[in-house]
């Protein structure tokens, strides 16, 4: 077996893989809606990860005062963050609509400060714990490795959230509209479709799909303000390596850069931490659009 | 709608009455610090087909496109069918039943020939059905699954004049609709140009084409350094030819 090709123990590699699958999960739902939010506004979201972190802490406060669950959570959670993104859009970043892409970069750089440092003051830099649903505590033996039911349910649940949202990109009207939106937004709008509109709920789409990903990961992380900050540099990257505003290129690259970390665990535990920043170095090289960008 | 009596020759035509569809004052638009047009005048009726002529930068592209609301800082007045859109944004306008088609043709990549065909949404009832304009254009119904950006240039031009007229709209403003295509292409174009005027639709062409828009139009607007210089009606292309000769020529 190649495991004893390698001399590395089935466990240790099918865990790290398993590891690296969930985080590329995560990295595949937050470059996801990276994409769909520089796609449609042309604007680099560095609120990102602030905005997965509002989507842990909503599924927090939804069960400390509402008695909401976690099931309850993932609905009302990203619907509640995805409609404070849209207060985001429309009162802040539509004011930046027509100007060079670092004023978004610097807007939403701040808006993550300010959002994170506020939860910092606020609950403190150590994590909240969050319940892990009583249907998906324990696992399953697998002979060569403890799968826990929680962590292939966020595998699971990502995926279908990403198909969902490929198959609105691509297969229904509104996809189509966010797609032309993408290429020609002007000439969208003189066809008669409100593409300012349009814009506003992409990037609440944008931010709920944020938000998501917070509440998938509230159980596996605890609920940390500074949650976001220590992912988004990651996911970025990912976003750069699938190419910028590409839907299959966000999911395939989330899913495979996780692996890719996890597997470097096994074999190079101290490259795992820059192994997703060598392949970005090697893709802007070889192929500055991205490996499913279209270049210029 | 108002309406204006006059008698007066338009095209040919002896009309006593005329629906303005169009109508056009003291319409000033800028780029940036660059002020493009100085204050345009012109009305068109109802069911006219009329050309904006001039060389390149005279300012017929940014006619149409500050009457679309692609422009930001535009002044003046722009009353279409009895409602001032100055202010109106582009998705307003279209939905007043104006269909545009850009001198780029506009055809996005990321949709296939059907998918471009069906993406803007009604606006004004009356309509072609896809059946009738893939009869119109015959190409189009053979390659409908490919991918619009790779069509020829003819078919992209088809393309982006089917897509318009599918929405209902009968305000159609066409620029540089025979820009770089075969004359097989152009002759079709023609063909169709006088199908939608025999319909009543009102049509705004901007042309370089002189040859291909004079038999067509029953007024040409001649343009030059963001004025109109001169109204030619189609019975006064002889008598005024001189006109041409000093705005059109290179």
């Amino acid at each position: 077996m190649l495991t004893d090709l390698l001399g590395i123990p089935p466990q240790v590699l099918f865990g790290q893989l398993l590891l690296g699958l969930i985080n590329g999960a995560f990295y595949a739902v937050l470059s996801l809606g990276l994409a769909v939010i520089f796609g449609l506004l042309n604007i680099v979201n560095f609120a990102h990860g602030a905005l997965y972190m509002l989507g842990a802490f909503a599924a927090w406060f939804l069960a400390k005062y509402l008695g909401i669950g976690y099931w309850g959570a993932l609905i009302f959670a990203p619907i509640i963050v995805g409609a404070f993104g849209i207060v985001i859009e429309r009162f802040l970043l539509r004011r930046l609509s027509g100007v060079d892409h670092l004023y978004g970069l610097l807007l939403t750089f701040g808006l993550a400060l300010v959002i994170e440092g506020t939860f910092v003051k606020l609950f403190g830099a150590s994590g909240i714990p969050y319940p892990t649903p009583k249907q998906l505590t324990g696992g399953i033996n697998l002979g060569f490795m403890f799968l826990p039911w929680y962590r292939a349910w966020v595998v699971v649940a990502s995926l279908v959230v990403c198909v969902a949202t490929w198959v609105l990109f691509e297969r229904t009207k509104i996809g189509a509209y966010l797609r032309a939106g993408t290429e020609n937004p002007k000439l969208l709008q003189a066809f008669g479709v409100n593409v300012p509109v349009l814009t506003t709920l992409a990037y609440g789409y944008g931010v709920a799909l944020a938000a998501f990903a917070g509440v998938l990961a509230a159980p596996i992380t605890q609920v940390n303000p500074l949650m976001g900050s220590n992912l988004i540099i990651v996911v970025f990257a990912v976003v750069v390596i699938g190419g910028m505003g590409s839907i299959v290129g966000a999911v395939v690259t989330g899913l495979a850069m996780g692996v890719i970390e996890g597997l470097t665990k096994v074999f190079w535990p101290e490259a795992s931490a820059t192994v997703i920043f060598v392949v970005m170095a090697i893709v802007l090289v070889l192929r500055p659009a991205g490996l499913f960008g279209k270049t210029a | 709608m108002s309406v204006a009596v006059h008698n007066t020759d338009i095209g040919g035509q002896h009309l006593s009455e005329h629906i303005e569809e169009l109508r056009i004052s003291d319409l000033h638009a800028f780029y940036g610090e660059s002020h493009a047009l100085h204050g345009i005048d012109l009305t068109v009726y109802q069911g006219e087909l009329v050309t904006l002529l001039g060389r390149n930068g005279s300012g017929r592209t940014t006619t149409l496109r500050a009457v679309m609301g692609l422009i930001g800082h535009r002044t003046g007045s722009v009353v279409l069918k009895g409602t001032e859109i100055i202010k109106a944004p582009p998705h307003v306008i279209a939905h007043l039943g104006v269909g545009y088609c850009p001198e780029e043709r506009g055809i996005f990549a990321s949709l296939n020939v059907e998918e471009n065909l069906m993406l803007p949404p009604s606006v004004a009832p009356g309509g072609m059905s896809v059946e009738e304009l893939y009869d119109m254009f015959p190409n189009l119904a053979e390659r409908r699954r490919s991918q619009g950006t790779r069509l020829s240039g003819g078919e992209q031009q088809m393309l982006a004049m089917a897509r318009i007229l599918r929405t209902g709209a009968n305000v159609l403003l066409l620029d540089e609709i025979t820009e770089g295509l075969a004359p097989v292409i152009v002759d079709k174009l023609a063909e169709v140009l006088i199908e939608l005027k025999s319909r009543g639709y009102t049509v705004i062409l901007v042309e370089q084409n002189f040859r291909f828009a004079a038999p067509l139009a029953d007024r040409h607007f001649i343009m030059d350094h963001g004025h109109i210089v001169e109204t030619v009606a189609a019975d006064e292309l002889e008598s005024k030819s001189h006109v041409f000769d000093q705005y059109l020529s290179v």
